[in-house]
């Protein structure tokens, strides 16, 4: 009944290109950006913003990354942690070394770093492919991680190894560092997922992401009409490899404050992965709803047994809770392979025929 | 229908239990500790112990004098499988609860203390990262919130460069012999390096060091290379199931278990027992009690368990760990109680605690007191120094038990006290701190 595009006639190319063509689309987007921007941090408490949100839009912005390379140009990748470690010990050297520079330039700045990486590591792209690509970027993974492990450099020469974000202050506002409000992290990271999203969806639309579809979907019938596979997948690196580098040096400055390889490890590799399949390849939207599945889920059903008053001990409690995620990540992928954020689509699609769904 | 009603009143218990159970929180007169523990994961087995120690400590204090001075002691578990982001979460979620607040935290694990030290002067909340987390807190003057007494990584090294130096016939007999240190590759692991560095150039041993990844259950090329190499003593840095590997591949090379001496984290019962009989005379360090054979502990049982000595033995009592979660609880205790004899008996803040950690000074005849002679050493932490410097000593595992094997080893202050304020100042350079005033405070 309220979401039907009847009578919204496009006039111009310029209608007819938007990311969002239905009104009641774009009603819902300057809404939850409003919820987003104005009522969460007015309501949320510190817990939930920074145990929370926080790891959840970073996780966003990692997948984002991981579903351009993975899901829009086909190239599986088990280096998403290694480039966000790239990110977060660049960022670290960066304003350490400069530390009149502006912090989000350094998010940027360490960002193109992780993009240069990325680029070297997505080299056997062009001679190998699928589940022997994900191997080799693997590499990358474990080869980081030992970089970083070993080489004081990395570190300053502190003696455990591990990075700390130093204070940092943006238009006055204390961005990182100890002093740094919940709030504030709250709405940096928001903003970096705000536009980091709208320019995917656009490099996505544009001729880059339709080169990069072309490889996905047949790399030889793309060669022939003439799309240049070493261009094309190695800005796919790299494009990816940014926005990881990004996610990274988010995670340190604004999420955990002081990191050590550990944070970067395979697992995270992994999870990001599981992000995008569960969430939707090749969807900016699968992305951020399947990073909100990985992220808050557990977090929730951890929380769920005591808000009801069940007193269940904390061990018995993480046990069920990776029993029913594990079984909440089976029930989504029978239900729906491509993701939840086609689920999403099929949502919208019988929204529009109700009441009359044939 | 008849299954919808039913529904409907399973959720409107629920709802009703909810509330319920919330209810207890709005009582008053009590004081909160966030507990950070770790039941479930790769470090799971040396987590439980540690746990039961500690929480059956706070039953003791409930049960048997209602409390510190009359103030209930109430607590939460959460559990963060030591790994760091759950830890800032499981934070995050306690640090305020209870009328005043979290009066203290003690994160159990070094990745974790590294995450909570800058955040702990914003919340106002004191650390206690007892014997772990990082070394440089010891100087007070730049870590105002966090303290590591009794002892420090680097102190507890020293202690066994001069115990290894004791057994080969004296500090200059050091000179060619090799030392090698198989360490967590993480913060925790790393923690000991630097010292090890300094006194292998001061005492001319050779120093090789191997790290092991995450969660430490792939060992092979690391014992490969020791048996390849031949040092004369092994040192031993790890944490849960890479203890039990780390055992079992030296039993396996057979390498004399008595040149091998594990950190106070890599001396526990379950650390040596699945090496079985091979693991007889690995020795390790430790700054507290073995067994049982305390009057505290005639308490406990009595107390906590109503005299039933198998079920207390279930929860680990007397076990190394255990002891030492149950040391931990006390001291965080008489932190307490030092805060209340200025402020008064009632619910404390972060705030107030601190000051009572940081002019805590536990004597022998308190120690006696609390029904814990011999257990521990005296202790006093000051505003300059939250180490409190303690003395170590090493311990040796015959096959069934552990027993105390030297006196207690003074540390090398003169080496490990610059170092540490040298990392401190450093620290204090690279987060704009300046460094407190120690001779101004009272």
């Amino acid at each position: 009944m309220l979401y039907r595009e009847a009578g919204q006639f496009k006039a111009t190319y310029r209608q007819d290109q938007a990311i969002f063509p239905v009104v009641q689309d774009r009603v819902c987007v300057v809404a939850l950006l409003v919820v987003a921007y104005v009522v969460v941090p007015l309501v949320a408490n510190e817990y939930w913003l920074q145990a929370v949100l926080i790891p959840f839009l970073i996780s966003s912005l990692a997948a984002l990354g991981l579903n351009l390379l993975t899901g829009y140009a086909g190239q599986v990748s088990l280096g998403t942690g290694g480039f966000m470690a790239v990110g977060a010990y660049t960022a670290y050297k960066m304003t350490t070394a400069f530390p009149e520079l502006n912090i989000l330039l350094i998010f940027l700045l360490s960002g193109l770093v992780a993009a240069v990486i990325g680029l070297v590591f997505g080299i056997p792209s062009l001679r190998i492919k699928g589940l022997y690509l994900a191997v080799a970027t693997l590499a990358a993974q474990f080869f980081l991680m030992w970089l970083f492990n070993r080489v004081a450099w990395f570190y300053n020469y502190n003696p455990s190894g591990t990075i700390t974000a130093p204070p940092r202050t943006f238009l006055g506002l204390m961005v990182t560092g100890p002093a740094a409000t919940a709030t504030v992290r709250y709405l940096v990271a928001l903003s970096f997922v705000v536009v980091f999203a709208l320019v995917a969806k656009n490099l996505v639309r544009s001729e880059i992401g339709r080169t990069w579809m072309a490889i996905r979907d047949m790399d030889v019938a793309a060669e022939i009409i003439g799309i240049r596979p070493l261009t094309t997948k190695l800005t796919a690196f790299a494009v990816s490899s940014f926005y990881c580098g990004v996610a990274g040096a988010l995670v340190l400055f604004l999420y955990l404050g002081s990191v050590e390889t550990l944070a970067f490890d395979i697992n995270v590799s992994f999870q990001v992965l599981f992000m995008i399949i569960i969430g939707g390849l090749g969807s900016i939207l699968g992305s951020i709803i399947g990073a909100a599945f990985i992220t808050i889920v557990p977090i929730f059903l951890t929380n769920a047994p005591r808000v009801v008053g069940f007193n269940v001990p904390v061990d018995l409690s993480k046990n069920i809770e990776a029993i029913i995620f594990g079984g909440l990540i089976l029930f989504f992928l029978i239900v729906e392979p491509q993701g939840l954020a086609r689920l999403w689509q099929i949502g919208k699609e019988k929204l529009r025929r109700w009441p009359f769904p044939y | 229908m008849k299954h919808r009603k039913t529904l409907w009143m399973a959720v409107g218990f629920a709802v009703l239990v909810g509330l319920i159970g919330a209810a207890p929180g709005l009582a008053q007169n009590e004081i909160f500790i966030p507990l950070l523990v770790y039941r479930t994961g790769p470090y799971a087995p040396n987590g439980i112990p540690i746990a039961n120690g500690y929480i059956d400590y706070l039953k003791l204090l409930n049960a048997r004098d209602s409390g510190v001075n009359g103030v209930k002691i109430t607590w939460e578990e959460c559990e963060t499988q030591y790994d760091t982001k759950l830890g800032v979460e499981c934070y995050e979620k306690l640090k305020n609860q209870g009328p005043t607040g979290a009066a203290l935290v003690n994160p159990y694990s070094t990745g974790i203390t590294y995450q909570l030290i800058p955040k702990a002067s914003v919340d106002k909340i004191p650390i206690h990262s007892m014997g772990y987390g990082r070394t440089a807190s010891a100087d007070g003057r730049v870590f105002e919130w966090a303290f590591n007494f009794p002892s420090t990584y680097w102190s507890q090294v020293s202690a066994f460069v001069k115990y290894i130096g004791e057994q080969e016939g004296g500090m200059d007999k050091l000179k060619g012999k090799k030392i090698a240190l198989v360490h967590h590759n993480s913060p925790y692991g790393k923690e000991p390096i630097p010292t090890l560095e300094i006194l292998a150039k001061q005492h001319g041993f050779e120093l090789t060091t191997l790290a092991v990844d995450h969660p430490g259950q792939e060992q092979k090329a690391t014992w490969l290379q020791i048996r390849r190499n031949q040092p004369n003593w092994v040192l031993l840095w790890g944490w849960g199931v890479m203890n039990q590997v780390a055992i079992k591949e030296a039993v396996a090379i057979n390498y004399p278990m008595d040149h091998f001496i594990g950190v106070w984290w890599s001396g526990s019962e379950v650390d040596v027992v699945p090496a079985g009989e091979g693991a007889k005379g690995y020795k390790s360090g430790n700054f507290h009690g073995v067994g049982t054979d305390f009057p505290l502990y005639t308490a406990i049982i009595k107390q906590v368990y109503n005299g039933d000595q198998a079920a207390a033995k279930a929860n680990n009592i007397g076990e190394v760990l255990y002891n030492r979660g149950l040391i931990n609880a006390v001291y965080d205790i008489e932190a307490i109680r030092t805060a209340m004899a200025k402020f008064g008996n009632k619910p404390l803040t972060g705030e107030q605690v601190r000051w009572g950690f940081e002019h805590l000074n536990l004597t022998e005849a308190r120690l006696q007191e609390l029904g814990l002679a011999g257990f521990a050493r005296p202790i006093k932490v000051t505003c300059d120094d939250h180490e409190g410097n303690g003395p170590v000593f090493i311990q040796q595992w015959d096959g069934k038990q552990w027993q105390k094997l030297t006196d207690w080893i003074a540390p090398m202050r003169e080496v490990v006290r610059p170092q540490l304020e040298q990392a401190a100042t450093d620290y204090a350079k690279e987060n704009n701190i300046t460094p407190r005033n120690c001779a101004s405070e009272s």
